[in-house]
């Protein structure tokens, strides 16, 4: 097997550089003789890892299946996507991992990575089998109920002890369902022009607060799904100070979009947790900025078009966002002054730490190939139809800086001048 | 296009006056007549035409009203259309002569929906109509029986009339 | 004016000429011959997936007054209760002719979405969506106080205060949007656990106690339906003790000034909310709401159908 050479590429610490791989591996990272595809003005990063993606599969394909989403992910710059447990069945058990684990493989466009329910079928009464699922062939690391919250305090405290044993995470979805009964979105004064129930931030506010403590006393990883809102930013940042093992994330469309979109009760705005007020997305923003938040996970979560095309109280929360991340995060991140390392650090290494991925988050010398080539320059329109088989977008019409020219995935190319590259 | 005056003050005074003679002759006399101004300018002109002939006649008794036809338009137009009142003099329009006032004749669409509203109050025994412009293109059956002038128009002219009332000055203007 | 959803779609401009032109069609009523043609050869169909039978009514009415023809569709009586989609239901009344979909629905925002996304083009009027909106009626009271107090423009200068269930009142929402915007200075007034968080953004202020409210003589004074079943348990703890704190009645009627005006949209929970002496007080606008009901709504109806664009 010939080696493959990207020539006169931008690392992320701003230095220029060829990358030569070999067998799946990067061998080489300065200069490399030969002749390879010349990537001038392409910056390179490590391959992006979504530590939150609902992949639908099994139960709702009609919605995606592991080989669109896998597509979508490969086409967005990931390298690996972790699958959420809320399938049907639930991921619950080994046998339902490792069949996720097997149709990623088959996908062979990302690394696909079970994430295992926290309570049996998400019912949040009993936890699931944490250990049979961390010693499956999946070796599931991460535990999440994501879609509901784990509210049972005990529960969560077990469920913090178990996974501490094998150095996992529980990623929870941090929403008080007794404050959020019926709520369509953000509370306030445009919920109470609307005429919908409204979703309290104290509701996310008052899980994380309580759960950050829960993570102090057990000593374990807590990780907190898609903070939303400027209390939530304020909680995270308290417990850091505290010195607490807690890790937060925030999702593209949080980082963008704002409660204002809701006025044409267009469902494709319809998500949980909801759009918030400028002010939570401007809090969010220097979050990200000063590290207080972690990652970014997409919570891309497709829906077929029935389940959207109705009206907002009826229809199913969630939006796609595989495809414009990297966008958003450039839009917030790059244009904010901060580095590509850092860029490289909030889409990639961090997240791959956070899930336990050992071959992902990495672009040296020994490591697998996984790499994503973005043209910065670039400045596109976002169209509604991406490779996910659903269309509730919502940032179809947005024009967002950056393009993701190449991503490479285990030394291949799963996605080249744009173009997804099925396997041969 | 160059704007030119058609009529002036004068002039007009002069046609309503002629068309105030007009209608008497044509009426035999002033029992039974009813005006019905058809807004915004018909309504000034026929008040006017009200006045001139309770001068000429002594005998006129005043019945003037207002006939206002937006709801009778068989053209949709995107103009801002706001809907005037409609009033009908006391003694009403059953076998009346009723004389329709406008200001400009030219398709007929705005005369064939006055008719239509008429039909709504009632049965006159006649209905005559008094333009102060007319300024052909008809687009249906409809002719002017009193007429203060007949204009040869370009069918891309305008053909505005100025009143007192509205606009300060009493004008014909073409252009 | 293609649809009518919210009284967020209206300038003010665009409202004081629906007000002008409901004012001069109410004449209509007065006629012999009650019709006029505007709208002959169009298609209005009254999309009603809630029980309302005197909305329905002042539509059809209205409608009918145009020269239109209506077809009234109920959720219950049809495809609907078998699953079928808004968009599916839109489109096929389209498909049947329809020009203009009154529609009044249990969630809100149900007309706005219709409205918005590219399922139908017929004009869509809201006749009343959960608690949001109910932009019909916003506009037959403001022509009802226009002319109780002889106005011809705005209401710059009235003081109106409504009193009720706030939380779930879309007339109160669409009145407290129109008033604001005709230059009214509003007060709602209500239990605290009926006034959503919030509300005061839209334009009000907030009054917790009606007699308070009533001391600072607003000019009209609003009174909301009141669903009885919602003002027990989580609400409030008894009806009864809801109608001794909020009825309009006795001593609270005595207060309200004599050039002031009682509204009502009706129908009224006589002896609940609003006791008969005060139902049926001269200062009681009740049924000059219902005729000029009709009159807005034709105003709407050809507004939004007559091809003209504001």
């Amino acid at each position: 097997m010939t080696s493959l050479i990207l020539k006169n590429l931008t690392l992320p610490n701003g230095s220029g550089a060829d990358i030569e791989i070999e067998k799946g591996r990067i061998t080489k990272i300065g200069s490399v003789s030969g002749s390879g595809i010349d990537c001038a003005g392409l910056q390179a990063l490590p391959g992006f890892v979504d530590a939150h993606t609902h992949l639908r599969e099994p139960g709702f394909e009609a919605s995606e299946t592991i080989l669109s989403g896998s597509r979508s992910a490969a086409a967005g710059g990931y390298t690996a996507v972790m699958a959420m447990a809320n399938t049907s069945p639930v991921t619950d058990t080994a046998e339902v991992a490792d069949f996720i684990l097997d149709a990623g493989v088959r996908a062979g466009f990302v690394e696909v990575k079970p994430i295992g329910s926290v309570t049996k079928g998400l019912q949040g009464a009993e936890l699931s089998d944490i250990q049979g699922l961390s010693e499956s062939r999946s070796k599931v690391r991460m535990f999440s109920d994501d879609g509901v919250c784990v509210f049972d305090e005990d529960l969560m405290r077990q469920a913090l002890v178990a996974v501490k044993a094998f150095n996992g995470v529980i990623a929870q979805h941090a929403q008080d369902p007794t404050m959020t009964v019926g709520a369509q979105m953000n509370a306030g004064a445009l919920a109470a022009e609307l005429g919908m129930a409204g979703w309290p931030a104290e509701a996310e506010e008052s899980i994380i607060k309580r759960d950050a403590e829960l993570a102090e006393q057990t000593g374990s990883r807590l990780h907190i799904c898609h903070l939303t809102t400027a209390g939530a930013v304020e909680v995270v940042r308290w417990a850091k100070a505290r010195g607490i093992n807690i890790t937060a994330e925030v999702t593209p469309h949080h980082l963008l979009l704002t409660e204002e979109l809701v006025r044409g009760y267009d469902s494709v705005y319809k998500v949980n947790p909801p759009l918030r007020r400028l002010e939570d997305t401007l809090a969010l923003r220097e979050a990200l900025l000063d590290g207080t938040i972690d990652v970014l996970g997409t919570d891309h979560a497709p829906h077929s078009r029935e389940k959207k095309e109705c009206e907002w109280q009826n229809a199913a929360f969630g939006m796609v966002g595989l495809e414009h991340a990297a966008s958003v995060l450039q839009e917030v991140l790059i244009q904010s002054g901060a580095s590509w390392e850092r860029f490289a650090n909030v889409l990639s290494v961090k997240p791959a730490q956070i899930a336990g991925l050992e071959h992902q988050g990495q672009l040296s010398v020994g490591s697998i190939a996984n790499i994503a080539l973005i043209d910065p320059t670039a400045k596109r329109v976002i169209e509604r139809q991406t490779n996910s088989k659903s269309v509730n977008n919502p940032f179809a019409g947005i024009t967002l800086p950056g393009r993701i020219v190449h991503t490479i995935f285990k030394g291949r190319f799963t996605l080249k001048n744009t173009q997804i590259q099925e396997q041969q | 296009m160059q704007k030119r005056v058609v009529l002036d003050s004068p002039d007009i005074d002069r046609a309503l006056k002629r068309i105030a003679h007009e209608i008497l002759e044509a009426n035999e006399g002033p029992q039974d007549l009813v005006l019905l101004g058809i807004p915004t300018r018909g309504k000034y002109l026929a008040e006017r035409i009200n006045f001139l002939l309770g001068q000429i006649d002594p005998g006129y008794q005043a019945n003037c009203g207002v006939l206002d036809i937006t709801m009778y338009r068989d053209d949709a137009t995107n103009a801002e259309r706001r809907i005037q009142t409609t009033s009908i003099p006391e003694c009403g329009i059953t076998d009346k002569v009723v004389v329709l006032v406008d200001d400009v004749l030219y398709s007929g669409r705005t005369v064939r929906a006055a008719l239509d509203a008429i039909t709504d109050f009632g049965r006159p025994r006649q209905v005559k109509l008094a333009v102060l412009v007319d300024r052909g293109h008809r687009e249906l059956p409809i002719r002017p029986d009193f007429v203060g002038k007949n204009l040869p128009t370009a069918k891309t002219e305008r053909v505005r009339v100025l009143l007192n009332q509205t606009d300060g000055q009493d004008q014909v203007v073409i252009g | 004016m293609r649809h009518l959803t919210s009284i967020r779609e209206l300038t003010k401009d665009a409202a004081i000429s629906l007000l002008d032109n409901a004012q001069q069609l109410s004449q209509v009523n007065d006629r012999e011959v009650k019709k006029l043609p505007a709208l002959r050869g169009k298609t209005v169909v009254n999309l009603f997936f809630e029980n309302s039978t005197r909305t329905r009514i002042s539509f059809e009415v209205a409608a009918k007054r145009l020269s239109a023809d209506v077809i009234n569709f109920s959720a219950d009586s049809s495809s609907v209760s078998k699953g079928e989609s808004l968009k599916d239901t839109a489109q096929t009344l389209e498909a049947l002719g329809a020009d203009a979909i009154v529609i009044r629905h249990p969630l809100s925002g149900a007309p706005k979405l219709l409205a918005e996304q590219d399922w139908i083009s017929a004009s869509v009027i809201n006749a009343g969506d959960g608690s949001h909106e109910h932009p019909t009626q916003a506009l037959l009271d403001a022509l009802t106080i226009r002319q109780g107090f002889g106005l011809s423009q705005d209401l710059s200068g009235l003081k109106v205060l409504i009193v009720g269930d706030i939380l779930h009142s879309r007339v109160a929402r669409s009145n407290i949007l129109l008033l604001n915007l005709l230059g009214a200075t509003v007060t709602v007034a209500g239990p605290r656990t009926l006034i959503p968080v919030g509300i005061e953004q839209m334009g009000t202020t907030v009054n917790s106690s009606f007699e308070d409210a009533l001391s600072a003589k607003p000019d009209v004074v609003m009174m909301l339906r009141v669903q009885k079943e919602r003002m027990q348990g989580e609400f409030f703890s008894s009806t009864a003790a809801y109608s001794k704190a909020w009825s309009l009645e006795g001593d609270r009627l005595a207060m309200v000034g004599q050039d002031a005006l009682i509204l009502h949209p009706g129908p009224m929970n006589r002896g609940f909310e609003i006791s008969s002496e005060a139902a049926d007080d001269p200062r009681s606008q009740v049924l000059r709401q219902v005729s000029n009901g009709v009159a807005v709504r034709m105003a709407v109806l050809y507004r939004c159908l007559s091809g003209e664009q504001l």
